[in-house]
């Protein structure tokens, strides 16, 4: 038994080196929750472009999950060959567990980021409780929902650009700030652990009246749930969400990817993939496509994580870690 | 009692000491022990100061008070729900007995998730039973009373089939003799058949309780998920796991682990005084 | 089944049929509507995209590897069941009391905990991580682990069933056939087996129910890839997250028929046990 195992595995192994013809690549793509959709697109256009261009045949498995989840997970061995974030944080945790070089960021353009997105809302049709910015969000007679900001990066997000607004409405006073954040986080009925969850909970359950989550996944389920009417609002102002790709290094290595993980990153900045990613609501910096799709992506002012909180380690150090700020405002409430 | 004396004298008879025990031990250690040892030993790594700073924070105090009281109520409605099906099961004759019968089954059979998945969707404000609830101002999903809801439907079974053989068993003569000296049907009840499955319904209650403390597939939908108001301890460990926090998730597994040995060794010593009580 | 049906004729009929028609309400509320919903949901958007759902590929694996998983599992724990309760039920020794409450542990283990137990030791950071890795062994997000995990929820399922039933039934039968000279494999396949036969397929039923339901545990460790490691009850909620609830229940209905036949095979087995 064991030896016809290894025979079998010597049989394949010569075949594959013996006749290109049947070459198979095959990479792991673990994703963000809810980039379900948008992998689902993405894919089959590489691999027609890798089949063309090499011959060889291609399949991309993905997994879907809390990034910080992903990351946890591929830590502990899950077997990526490249990881699509919406949290450059998480792929520093992969960074310091010796699983890809801690200057990432570097090995792509704009920061590794090939497109991003911002904290939107999605109210119901007609926006009866005319909810237009994050004011409207702390309003008592509004129930807004969104993920755990503890385990979804995509909650993270929602609770920094809330609190940058309320930093900037106040003149830079971060009690008020945080007071206006808890008054936001207090009104949440439920928190669900994911980005997609709570989405479902907005549309399938019918809770709350105001779903925050990246403007991608907005225009997507007003997409997909045309009939119930859901209108995009995009705040006045809302925090640039990197979305960062890498390739994982050790892990290519080791199953000889690497080539293709990377071919299949630098990919997603060509003109094809940017199409596709703003036909999914993700906004983009191909200066063609943007003018293409412009009228999907309203006007809005972007501030960034440096400009507002000092970078991701201040973020962590002040807000995120045991007993800091958002543990102060969202579970000691 | 030849079923306790025998295995004294069959151990120098019968074949197979070695290999049966040694089979049972190096399988309990390899996919048991070992594993829960890893626990252990990962919490030992944390130090107690650090240990009892974990799992007496404000937010670990709050998830095992709601996991306890979610699963009081359950185990206290199951008391009443399962001894109910335990006795109609045993002492009526009706017609789709049996099927009710096999229904009892259907938590242990199907898939927490599903069954999360499911009541969720039919108690919720819009589904089948929410809608009608709702109005009345009862609010089941996203309540404790939901995770309540999701405990209760996974541990039924444990009470009823704990139960019910020991009902099986009584001696219909005794409930005559009662009846034949003018007891009422509720004097009968409590004074005679009550004290007898006394035993098994409290191991069948302990063990229900045991698997309310643990279920996380069915509550994680129907539950809020709100900390201090309901999130229940599994959460929280999933919760810690997914920060990162290695140490924090297992102190508060452990916890958990060790409630839950505390409640086997009662429901196991309970199953003996009821096998005790049923041979005397 | 036996008949203790003891309704005193002179006793009024109406606290039975209450007590009957609470029994029933109850169960109609908080077990069989969660079924009906399932089915009403499956076939939401009929019979085609039903049958549409089950056919997709993903779903197809899913299944697949679920049947995988079980087929794996269960005859391992109906060995280990058998073992466990003749060393148990016939033999006295040390630590006997120890022995039965630890294969108990995973009933009253949340199986997320059990999941975080095996990554704690499996995993690449977990203790035994760097020599797995050393030795290019992939036991966690895939099929191992999903199989562990398993194990180790479903390892008492069929001890449970067969440990009472050998403890009541005493060993006199298999003694005499020891002295009457037969082998020990003779005394397990010729007495042993069939007296316990009902009650370990009774095991292996619950037992093959449980592992084809694991949802916790498993997903701690599955790493969930989409059409390679995901199991039937992960794809449900995989499904739902896809915003395909027709799909998520088209699968949870696999699921449900699944619990349901073994429920049928276990009544059908408990009519042979009782005749």
């Amino acid at each position: 038994m064991k030896h016809g195992l290894i025979k079998a595995a010597v049989l394949a192994a010569s075949l594959g080196v013996a006749a290109p013809v049947a070459a198979q690549d095959s990479i792991l793509n673990v994703s963000y929750d809810i980039a379900r959709e948008l992998f689902e697109a993405l894919n089959p256009a590489f691999i027609a472009k890798w089949k063309a261009d090499t011959g060889r045949d291609l399949t991309i498995d993905q997994s879907h999950g809390g990034s910080s989840r992903q990351a946890r997970a591929i830590l502990e061995g899950l077997a990526a060959d490249v990881v699509t974030f919406n949290q450059e944080t998480d792929i520093d945790v992969l960074a310091e567990g010796g699983l890809l070089p801690a200057d990432w960021r570097d090995k792509l353009p704009n920061g590794a980021s090939p497109y991003y997105s911002l904290p939107a809302f999605l109210v119901r049709a007609g926006n009866p409780k005319n909810i237009q910015d994050w004011s409207d969000l702390a309003r008592e007679d509004v129930a807004p929902i969104f993920p755990n900001p503890k385990t979804s990066g995509n909650a993270r997000y929602t609770y920094l650009a809330a609190y940058a607004y309320g930093l900037e409405q106040n003149g830079g006073d971060h009690a008020k700030a945080q007071e206006f954040v808890k008054a936001i986080l207090s009104s949440v009925p439920v928190f669900d652990t994911g980005g997609r969850a709570a989405t479902q909970t907005f549309a399938e359950r019918e809770l709350g009246d105001v779903l925050v989550t990246f403007e991608a996944e907005t225009g997507g389920i007003a997409r997909e749930y045309a009939d119930k009417g859901f209108e995009r609002v995009t705040p006045s102002l809302s925090l640039f969400a990197a979305f960062p790709a890498a390739v994982v290094a050790e892990n290519a290595e080791k199953k000889g990817t690497t080539e293709v993980a990377t071919a299949y990153l630098e990919w997603l900045y060509s003109p094809e993939a940017q199409d596709i990613l703003a036909q999914n609501f993700y906004r983009v910096n191909d200066a063609e496509v943007s003018a293409k799709y412009a009228a999907d992506f309203p006007e809005v002012r972007l501030v960034t994580v440096d400009e507002v909180f000092g970078g991701w380690d201040a973020i962590r150090a002040e807000h995120l870690a045991d007993g800091a700020i958002l543990d102060q405002v969202f579970v000691n409430q | 009692m030849t079923a306790v004396a025998a295995p004294i004298r069959a151990k120098r008879v019968l074949p197979g000491f070695t290999l049966s025990l040694g089979t049972t031990l190096l399988y309990l250690t390899v996919i048991i022990l070992i594993p829960v040892l890893a626990l252990i030993l990962k919490g030992a790594e944390i130090g107690p100061a650090r240990f009892w700073a974990i799992v007496s924070a404000p937010r670990a105090v709050a998830a095992f008070q709601i996991t306890l009281t979610a699963a009081a109520i359950a185990t206290a409605f199951n008391a009443v729900y399962g001894l109910l099906m335990a006795w109609v099961l045993v002492r009526y004759d009706f017609p789709g007995k049996r099927l009710l019968d096999a229904l009892m089954d259907i938590p242990f059979a199907l898939p927490t998730a599903v069954a999360g998945l499911s009541l969720t969707a039919l108690f919720s404000a819009n589904g089948w039973i929410g809608a009608w609830l709702e109005p009345q101002g009862i609010s089941v999903v996203y309540t404790i009373w939901g995770i309540a809801l999701a405990m209760a439907f996974t541990s039924v079974p444990f009470v009823v089939r704990t139960v019910q053989p020991v009902l099986e068993d009584l001696d219909p003569a005794l409930d005559q003799a009662a009846r034949t000296l003018g007891a009422s049907e509720v004097t009968i009840f409590t004074r005679v058949v009550f004290p007898q499955i006394l035993p098994a319904w409290l191991a069948g209650c302990t063990i229900a309780f045991a698997r309310s403390l643990g279920e996380f597939g069915a509550i994680v939908f129907i539950a809020g998920n709100l900390p201090f108001k309901t999130e229940i301890a599994a959460l929280l460990a999933f919760i810690r796991l997914e920060e990162f926090d290695y140490n924090g998730a297992a102190a508060i597994a452990l916890v958990l682990l060790f409630f839950a040995l505390v409640l086997l060794v009662v429901s196991n010593r309970l199953q003996a005084w009821a096998a005790r009580h049923r041979g005397a | 089944m036996q008949a203790v049906a003891t309704v005193n004729p002179n006793q009024s009929a109406l606290a039975p049929r209450l007590l009957i028609g609470v029994a029933v309400a109850v169960t109609l509320l908080i077990v069989v509507a969660p079924l009906a919903y399932i089915f009403a949901r499956a076939f939401a958007e009929g019979w085609r995209v039903y049958a549409a759902n089950l056919m997709h590929p993903a779903t197809v694996h899913a299944i697949w590897l679920t049947s995988i998983v079980a087929l794996i599992v269960v005859p391992i724990n109906i060995a280990f069941g058998i073992a466990a309760a003749w060393a148990i039920a016939r033999f006295r020794f040390w630590g006997r009391g120890i022995l039965v409450t630890a294969i108990e542990i995973p009933f009253s283990i949340s199986p997320i905990i059990a999941g975080i137990c095996y990554l704690l030791l499996y995993g690449r950071q977990g203790l035994l991580g760097p020599w797995l890795q050393a030795n290019d062994l992939q036991v966690m997000f895939a099929l191992p682990g999903i199989v562990l995990v398993t194990m180790f929820v479903t390892a008492p399922f069929v001890a449970r069933e067969v440990l009472p039933l050998m403890q009541a039934q005493g060993s006199e039968q298999e003694q005499a056939a020891v002295t009457l000279g037969a082998s020990g494999w003779q005394v397990f396949t010729r007495v042993t087996l069939p007296n316990i036969r009902w009650a370990l397929l009774y095991g292996a039923v619950l037992c093959t129910a449980r592992a084809v339901g694991e949802f916790g545990g498993v997903s701690v460790v599955s790493g969930n890839i989409r059409g390679q490691t995901n199991t039937l009850p992960l794809h449900v909620e995989l499904l739902f997250n896809d915003l395909n609830a027709t799909g998520a229940f088209a699968a949870a209905s696999v699921l449900t028929l699944l619990a349901l036949v073994a429920l049928v095979v276990k009544a059908a087995l408990e009519a042979r046990r009782g005749a």
